[in-house]
Formats: structure tokens, C-alpha cells, sequence
């Protein structure tokens, strides 16, 4: 791996109440790779996803992202790092008023110079890159299915051209046959856009199928970081069960048959 | 993606009409991105049209592959004919408006039908009612009203007993002003006010709390657990209208008497004491009871229509919105139409 950090994380600690999510975790994301992020439920992903996006500052820890202190830099800078990253959230949190052609001009909006007709042809370029058809540009979010309201999601994230992208449970929710092309075409995008990925998931098929490197939970802080072989050799009991539980078995399996 | 605007100029100025062939040195490109791969393969395509060729040379091997997926990605618009405006569109128009008018009519009146179809099937299944909504709900309606509806009919009070004294001292009538407090307010004011402030406030809160319930698919999760929206949602909603709204009305009779009894004293020297001999002496029953009997079918209205405006809530946050404001304006027009007829009524039948 390529020794470029782009985000680090150090001594994170999020706390709900007396309730502690986080203490001292240490986290670093390598330009251009794709990195999951497992743990069981209540260990705190979505929390870590959403302190790095700036939409819940931890209670104590350093967050650099691009080599800049993201938790103590002004307001401006901020959005610039903001600019540099895209997120998309678990059921898409596509603006429910707006078409998704819309939804995906939004961002693009804060470009200055860049006329209507440009950003209408942007977003419908980024629409069709996220697997959609044409004729979804016009519909509302309403309107469509938990998987293409999910590309759209993406598609919005994407359209700024982020250098890094969180995706929160992509695959969660959908049919075998749209998770494993979602897992190909989060693999495509990151290969040909040089996308840095940062994914939380609980489906074993994506953290096969995408993930450069695996980060987990567990503990309140990021127990072991490794490759998917490396995973397996693990002992800690949750890691084991987890990697080497019955479904955990099928996917290695059907990796196993294709490989 | 930030100098994309500058890039696509820049490519139109390139283009001179003569040329068959243009080329693009993209040696020096350190980084591009899709928006820049996109005005390329969008100016390659357009010259290739004019018969033109758009060359890009010293690229990079990451930038082919960039070039290569944007282009495979570059939709292909399908334009659906636009249906030409004529006079059969607009018949067409003001058609479905009727249709959808009485079809909305029509509506209000199987939710009312439900209404009332639910309260008896819950007079026969006692045990089936739920107490605890309907006193949150009253309180919500009527508790919590209390102080807006009290200031508002003190505040009209006063302005009837002072625009009153004006115009009735000019022919000596001063003592007057009591009748003409008694009866606007008593038979009109009062509950028309009331139930108005209540449209305003309860139907938006009605349409507002059905409807998030409703997109967030919260009613078909009770359809599916066998509880029925109405009894549950409907039913407690609207009968804390009918108990709280004769309340508040009643509030907003005293307050507004109150207020046109302290308006006359302070304006004509009327005291208290005279107001009340005035009033209990010159002031009909029935006026009080003309007032009253509207309050029940206000309650009715209101409730009704705000539930419904709730049920007819899409997907999405703006219809939400929408169907909220249509809640309140459909809810004040209706009420203050059937004051209107029941005002016509009384007037026939000389009450």
C-alpha cells in the first residue's frame, strides 16, 4: 500500500452520555485504497463515519485529513476539506422535493461559472456512472427502489469528483444480484476515478469483493487492521466468529470457486 | 472540476472551421478529473459531427482508462414529445379540477363516514377505547389553546364595545353597545374566532402528525398488525375537537364579554355592575345557544379535514408541507362557509 495518508485518526473518543462509543482509537486511510470497516452492531461505525465527515465532532482525539487539522481549522477550510470528500448515507438521504437529476446538481452548484446546461449534462454523466438509467434523472426519490436510491446517493456523492468517499452499509438492503454489482462498480469507480473508499458494512460478500484492507471495531477502538488473509488468522473470539461463521464460510467458498 | 467552466471555453475557442483535424498535447495534465474527461469526449463528439477529428495525444495511461469510462458512461437522452397546448388540453384541465373537486368531496365525506362508523362501533366495544390519546389530545387542542383563544376574544371585545360607543354615541344609544357586544358575540364572533384559531392550529398539527406516520409508512405497519388507523388515529383525534371546541368557545364568549364590559366602562362610564344587569335582562338564550350549536360541526369540520389532508400525504417531505397549508386553508374556508349557512338557516327560520 502506497504509505500516502490521507485521514488520520488519533485517540478518538466519542461518548453518548455515560455511555462510551470510542477511546482512544487510531485509524490512518491510504490514498486509493478501499477500506472496510466491520464491528457489530452498537460499535460505533456510523459514529466514526459521521465524526470524520465533520457532522459530530468527537470529545477528544485529532482528526487530520489531508494533512490538515480537520477539528480545529476555520470554517473555509472545512468546506474545502468537505469539498474533497463525499458521503453517502445508508438509504441515500437523497432531498425528497428535488429530482435525483437535481439532487445530484446540488452540489454542483457551488461551482461558479458553470452554466445550466454544463451542470445538467455533469449530473446526468454522474448518474449514468453510477449504474442508473436515463430516464431516472426525472424521477423523485420517492419514486424509486432502496437500490437505485442508493445510486443516487452515490451519484451525488460523487459529483464533486471527491477524492475519498464514505459509504455507509451500501449493500444493506439490497438483492444478491444488485449488492454484488454495487460491490463492482465501488470497485470500478475506485480504480478508475483513484477513489479512496472508506465503507462500513456487515456484508461479508463487499469486504471480499472491494476492500483493499479491513479495519475492525471492537472494544471501543479499532481492534486489528489487515487484509481479509489476514483476518482469518485472527484469534480475538468476535473477529473469529465473525470471519469464520457460517456465512462467513459460504462467502469464502463462493470466493474461493471464482478465484 | 473547479476550472471546468474555463476548460470548455477555452475548447470552443480552439476550434477554428477549417481544420480537419485537432490536436491535444495532455502531457502536462497532472490530474483530471470526470468533469474535464466529460468536456473533451463532449468536444470530440460534436467536432465528429462537423467532420472533424479531436486528437488527444501523451496521455497518460490513467487518463485513457478515465476517457474511455466517462465516454462509455455518457447517456444517450431519450426526449419524450411534448404534448402541444390547445383548447381540448385546457377542457381536459378544467375537467379533471371538477372531477378531482367532487372526487375530494366525496373523500371528506367517507372520512367522516369512517368517523362516525368507528365511535359507535367503540360505544358497543367500550373496552377498545383508547383514554389516554384522547386526554393528550384534548389537551394538546384545547388545554394549550386556552391562552390564545382567551387573548384574542378579550382583544375582539374590546374592539366591539370601542368601535361600537363611536358610532353609537353620535345618537345618544351608548347603553346600546351591550346588545351589540352581547349578540355579535355570543351568536358569531365567539365561536366563529374560536374555531378558527383552532383550524389554524389543530388541523396543521393533524395533517402534520398523520402525515409523518404516513410517510414513514408507520400506518401500513398498524394495518399489518391488525390495529386500524381510524380507531386509533382518527377517532380520538376529532372527538377531543368536539369536546374541546364548545369549551374554548365558551372561554372565548366570557373573555369576550369581559373585555367589552371593561371597554365600556373605561369608554362610556357603563360600570361592571350595569353591564351585567343590562345583559342578563336584554340578552336572549338563544343567542348563546344559536353560538353553541355551530361548535360541534366546526369541531367536525376541522377535524375531518385535517385528518384527511394526513391520509393524502406522499412520499416526500414537500407534500408534507403541502398537504399542511392545504389543511388549514381548506379547514378556515369550510368553517367559515358553514357559518354562513347556518347564519342563512337561522334567518329562515327566525331564530
Amino acid at each position: 500500500m502506497a504509505g500516502d495518508v490521507v485521514i488520520s485518526l488519533r485517540g478518538i473518543r466519542n461518548q453518548f452520555g455515560p455511555n462510551l462509543v470510542h477511546d482512544d482509537l487510531d485509524l490512518d486511510l491510504y490514498r486509493g485504497e478501499v477500506l472496510g470497516v466491520v464491528g457489530g452492531s452498537g460499535t460505533g461505525k456510523s459514529v466514526l463515519l459521521r465524526c470524520i465527515a465533520g457532522l459530530r465532532p468527537p470529545q477528544a482525539g485529532q482528526i487530520t485529513i489531508f494533512g490538515q487539522d480537520a477539528l480545529h481549522c476555520s470554517e473555509a477550510e472545512r468546506r474545502e476539506i468537505d469539498a474533497r470528500m463525499g458521503v453517502m448515507f445508508q438509504d441515500g438521504a437523497l432531498f425528497s422535493s428535488l429530482t435525483v437529476r437535481e439532487n445530484v446538481e446540488v452540489p454542483l452548484r457551488s461551482i461558479r461559472g458553470l452554466d445550466a446546461g454544463l451542470r445538467r449534462d455533469l449530473a446526468d454523466l454522474k448518474i449514468s456512472m453510477s449504474g442508473l438509467p436515463y430516464s431516472a434523472g426525472d424521477k423523485y426519490p420517492s419514486e424509486l427502489s432502496g437500490g437505485m436510491r442508493k445510486r443516487a446517493g452515490l451519484a451525488r456523492a460523487l459529483a464533486l469528483d471527491p477524492e475519498i468517499v464514505f459509504l455507509d452499509e451500501p449493500t444493506a438492503g439490497l438483492d444478491p444480484i444488485g449488492a454484488s454489482a454495487f460491490d463492482t462498480l465501488i470497485r470500478a469507480l475506485s480504480e478508475t476515478l483513484g477513489l479512496t473508499v472508506f465503507l462500513v458494512t456487515h456484508d461479508l460478500d463487499t469486504l471480499h469483493a472491494t476492500c483493499d484492507r479491513i479495519a475492525v471495531l471492537a472494544e471501543k477502538r479499532v481492534m486489528y487492521t489487515g487484509t481479509m488473509a489476514d483476518m482469518l488468522h485472527v484469534e480475538h473470539p468476535w473477529v473469529h466468529e465473525y470471519f469464520h461463521g457460517p456465512r462467513a464460510r459460504a462467502a469464502l467458498d463462493s470466493m474461493e470457486r471464482t478465484a | 472540476m473547479r476550472s471546468v467552466a474555463g476548460l470548455d471555453a477555452a475548447l470552443q475557442d480552439l476550434v477554428q472551421p477549417g481544420a480537419s483535424e485537432i490536436m491535444i498535447d495532455l502531457s502536462d495534465v497532472a490530474r483530471m478529473d470526470t468533469a474535464g474527461a466529460y468536456v473533451l469526449e463532449r468536444q470530440r463528439a460534436a467536432l465528429a459531427g462537423q467532420g472533424q477529428d479531436l486528437r488527444l495525444v501523451n496521455l497518460s495511461s490513467d487518463h485513457t482508462a478515465l476517457l474511455a469510462r466517462v465516454a462509455s458512461a455518457i447517456p444517450q437522452p431519450q426526449i419524450a414529445p411534448r404534448p402541444a397546448l390547445s383548447a381540448v388540453l385546457l377542457l381536459e384541465k378544467l375537467g379533471r379540477a371538477v372531477a378531482g373537486a367532487g372526487q375530494f368531496l366525496l373523500e371528506l365525506h367517507a372520512m367522516l363516514g369512517i368517523f362516525l362508523a368507528r365511535l359507535f362501533w367503540l360505544l358497543r366495544h367500550p373496552s377498545e377505547f383508547r383514554l389516554t390519546a384522547l386526554v393528550h389530545h384534548c389537551d394538546q387542542v384545547g388545554w394549550k389553546a386556552i391562552p390564545i383563544v382567551a387573548l384574542m376574544s378579550f382583544l375582539i371585545g374590546v374592539v366591539l364595545a370601542f368601535q361600537g360607543s363611536v358610532q353609537l354615541r353620535q345618537f345618544g344609544a351608548e347603553i346600546f353597545v351591550i346588545d351589540l357586544i352581547a349578540i355579535s358575540i355570543l351568536r358569531e364572533l365567539g365561536i366563529l374566532l374560536t374555531a378558527i384559531i383552532v383550524a389554524g392550529r389543530t388541523a396543521s398539527s393533524f395533517t402534520a402528525a398523520i402525515g409523518s406516520m404516513k410517510m414513514r409508512e408507520e400506518i401500513d405497519a398498524m394495518r399489518t398488525l391488525a390495529i386500524d388507523p381510524a380507531t386509533v388515529l382518527f377517532v380520538p383525534r376529532i372527538l377531543a375537537l368536539l369536546i374541546t371546541l364548545p369549551i374554548l368557545g365558551l372561554i372565548a364568549n366570557v373573555m369576550g364579554l369581559f373585555g367589552g364590559a371593561m371597554m365600556a366602562w373605561i369608554e362610556l362610564g357603563i360600570s361592571p355592575g350595569m353591564f351585567l344587569a343590562r345583559l342578563l335582562e336584554d340578552t336572549s338564550a338563544r343567542h348563546v345557544l344559536v353560538g353553541f350549536v355551530k361548535a360541534p360541526v366546526f369541531a367536525m369540520i376541522i377535524g375531518v379535514i385535517g385528518c384527511h389532508a394526513g391520509m393524502g400525504v406522499g412520499g416526500n417531505a414537500e407534500s408534507l408541507g403541502r398537504q399542511t397549508s392545504a389543511a388549514v386553508v381548506r379547514s378556515i374556508f369550510a368553517v367559515i362557509v358553514a357559518d354562513a349557512l347556518f347564519s342563512v338557516f337561522f334567518a329562515m327560520m327566525d331564530i
